[in-house]
């Protein structure tokens, strides 16, 4: 199995007719994910990539059927799309846009809690490379090649880093059952323990592997649940040794401003907690192989 | 993005928060003129650079006539402030910022933060005011009050009663708090900020409440629709690369070291600047060229690297999803070629594309070095950068 997204997953396309959305729909479509229509408001009634349009996502969910769903629609009307989404009933979102606001984000969070939390909406990103269950369907931006079908869960905060170890993995013959971008930004739709959680419930998941970065409590929260509720091995990789505090590395959300906030400390965190560190970015395959094969005789 | 203390203060005295009576002055001149304007017979002259410590650095100075407002003025223009916010090249100061000296009573400290941990505006404060939250963190964690807040009602009245009581204010302080504590919220939430910092808020003699020393970081995701604070940025508090990396669209951040860097995506970039030091080198600066990049960004990019004069060697590293290696390889081509490089330039490619880029670098005819991964990558470019040092030492010239 895999988590959050396969080939049977009904997915609409927000922002479909956009330049961006209409490139990677038909990498998505090509990859095997089942588009089954898009929304832009004002094109409703008319056909993109052989595929309806519609002006709300309620009318798109209704005459689809779509469960989930991903977000091109630029920055300033972002959170607005995602509310909208979560409104009519989609249960899954994937959020690719770069550069929302953190108060939009503040307030997104807040909307989507006002579901009772088995209607909840479950969203991934923004700024993220989106989500690929290999072999099955792919709600991204990312080279759906790389990637190779297998038993490790991957859950990484950049979209590149996240490829480097896609690759790696897949060079060593290791293979995903889902990879997750949880984003660049100070506040994500969901954390890395969200989707830990997903991992040690799937049973074809042997082992998951956590890159993080500089900035915010996330990767320390991840390091805690891993230890407290997880059986399966969790892999652990921290990207910014080098970077210097108090500066913003291209993401929004990597800056070291309080403690706990520089990559040693997250990484000293992740080993006190019993993770397996990666020692460097090099060696993000051949740590989860050896991980692997240390692994207590099937721990589920 | 952050803006100067006299800035910050005329922003929340819009949102009801007190400050002293002052004005920015450019000149000794002005400064007296200020001073005179503002009345009073004691006054603070204040160097205004984004950082904070800057009286320990010697930039806030305490005059008690318009000769010592003059000649303090005077020393404190085209001076360079070094505090420990400012790194060892410090900041030279441009603008001042006079303002009427108050009697003290007390110092508090009041911060209101995006706190990451519960994804909401949360307000610190302490009654031990003056000094740097992460000191008072260390010395007297205890008095550290927090309220979290509530982002679909807003900061509440009893909040910011339940933090002003907590500071031991009397009654009459307490109200006038509440009105700062509320102001600061509201400019917090209508202005984008990420951070606003009042430290020390003081108790004056007379019962007062002022903001005595203010800062403010906005988020810049958002000032696209805040018009009046971005016209704020003082582009001389900035790197001017860093500057000019924004108008290409890419993402610069200079550091210390020799070996330049381009990469994509942010993550990919601080595991190969990491690399880099792993394997005995050191980088010059992060640079993500971003998804999308045509090779023309890519050129600008590597003229951008190359504008630092430390730098003796070249990494590109591109896992390309959006992108596309054989436009990251003409950009490279391209900018190899309009720069004349002369140092040492490896490059690894991965991903969409990557056999049409690879050729495109191998037909080229340059002297590029080529890695398949990035461990190679890394261990290519620090042993290329140590004997093109050997090689300057032997011929006994710098780099051109």
């Amino acid at each position: 199995m895999s988590i959050l997204i396969d080939e049977k997953t009904k997915v609409l396309v927000q922002g479909f007719t956009g330049d961006k959305a209409t490139f990677h729909a038909r990498e998505m479509i090509a990859y095997g994910t089942k588009i089954v229509g898009g929304v832009t408001p004002g094109k409703g009634g008319s056909t993109h990539l052989e595929r309806p349009v519609f002006n709300t996502v309620k009318e798109a969910v209704r005459e689809t059927g779509a469960a989930a769903s991903i977000i091109f629609v630029p920055a300033a009307f972002c959170a607005d799309s995602i509310m909208e989404a979560a409104d009519a009933g989609i249960r899954f979102i994937v959020t690719i846009t770069d550069g929302i606001p953190a108060q939009d984000m503040m307030m997104v969070k807040r909307y989507l809690f006002r579901f009772p939390r088995e209607r909840r909406t479950t969203l991934v990103g923004p700024n993220c490379a989106g989500v690929i269950s290999p072999g099955k369907a792919m709600l991204g931006i990312m080279p759906g090649n790389i990637y190779m079908r297998g038993n490790v869960g991957l859950i990484t905060r950049s979209g590149t880093l996240g490829y480097e170890a896609a690759s790696q993995m897949k060079d060593l013959s290791l293979g995903i059952t889902t990879s997750v971008g949880i984003g660049g930004d100070p506040i994500n739709g969901s954390s890395f323990t969200d989707h830990l959680r997903l991992f040690e419930q799937d049973p074809e998941t042997e082992a998951v592997m956590i890159i993080g970065e500089i900035g915010g409590p996330q990767e320390a929260e991840a390091a805690l649940y891993a230890k407290e509720h997880m059986n399966k091995p969790v892999i652990g990789y921290v990207a910014g040794l080098t970077a210097p505090k108090g500066r913003r590395m291209g993401h929004a959300g990597a800056i070291i401003s309080a403690f706990g906030d520089t990559a040693a400390e997250k990484a000293e965190m992740m080993r006190l907690a019993g993770l397996t560190v990666a020692p460097s970015a090099a060696e993000l395959g051949t740590t989860v192989k050896a991980a692997l094969k240390q692994r207590p005789a099937v721990a589920r | 993005m952050d803006i100067h203390e006299y800035q910050a203060k005329e922003l929340l005295a819009g949102f009801g928060v007190a400050i002293p009576r002052g004005g920015v002055a450019y000149s000794p001149e002005q400064a007296v003129y200020r001073a005179s304007e503002i009345g009073g017979a004691r006054w603070a002259v204040k160097a205004q650079i984004h950082s904070g410590a800057r009286g320990k650095a010697g930039g806030i100075k305490l005059c008690g006539s318009e000769d010592e407002v003059r000649a303090a003025a005077k020393t404190l223009l085209g001076k360079r402030l070094v505090t420990h916010q400012t790194g060892p090249e410090g900041r030279v100061v441009h603008r001042l910022y006079v303002e009427a000296a108050v009697p003290i009573e007390r110092e508090i400290y009041l911060g209101l933060v995006l706190d990451r941990k519960s994804e909401r505006i949360m307000v610190v404060a302490s009654p031990q005011g003056g000094m740097e939250i992460e000191e008072i963190a260390q010395r007297s964690p205890d008095s550290i009050l927090r309220e979290v807040v509530e982002p679909a009602v807003g900061m509440t009245a009893f909040q910011a009663r339940e933090i002003a009581f907590g500071l031991g204010l009397t009654p009459a302080q307490v109200s006038r708090a509440v009105t700062t504590l509320l102001g600061a919220y509201r400019a917090f939430r209508d202005l984008d900020a990420t951070m606003v910092e009042i430290n020390p808020l003081v108790v004056t003699a007379d019962g007062q409440l002022l903001a005595l020393d203010c800062k403010m970081t906005f988020d810049d995701n958002a000032m696209f629709r805040r018009p009046n604070v971005s016209e704020l940025r003082d582009y001389a508090e900035e790197d001017p690369r860093e500057a000019q990396a924004a108008e290409f669209g890419l993402n610069y951040v200079a550091l210390d070291g020799n070996i330049g860097c381009i990469i994509n995506g942010a993550g990919l970039a601080m595991a190969t600047m990491d690399m880099i030091k792993h394997a005995g080198g050191s980088p010059a600066n992060f640079l993500d060229v971003g998804g999308g990049a045509s090779p023309d960004r890519v050129a600008a990019a590597f003229k951008l690297v190359l504008s630092d004069s430390n730098i003796q060697a070249m990494l590109v590293n591109i896992f390309a999803g959006i992108n596309r290696c054989d436009w990251v390889a003409q950009g490279v081509v391209q900018a190899t070629r309009e720069t004349q490089l002369q140092i040492p330039l490896v490059v690894r490619l991965a991903g969409t594309n990557v056999e049409e880029g690879r050729r495109i670098l191998k037909e080229s005819g340059l002297p590029i070095i080529t890695a398949d991964t990035l461990a190679e990558a890394a261990e290519r470019v620090v042993a290329a950068l140590k004997s093109s040092e050997a090689g300057r030492r032997s011929a006994g010239n710098g780099q051109p």
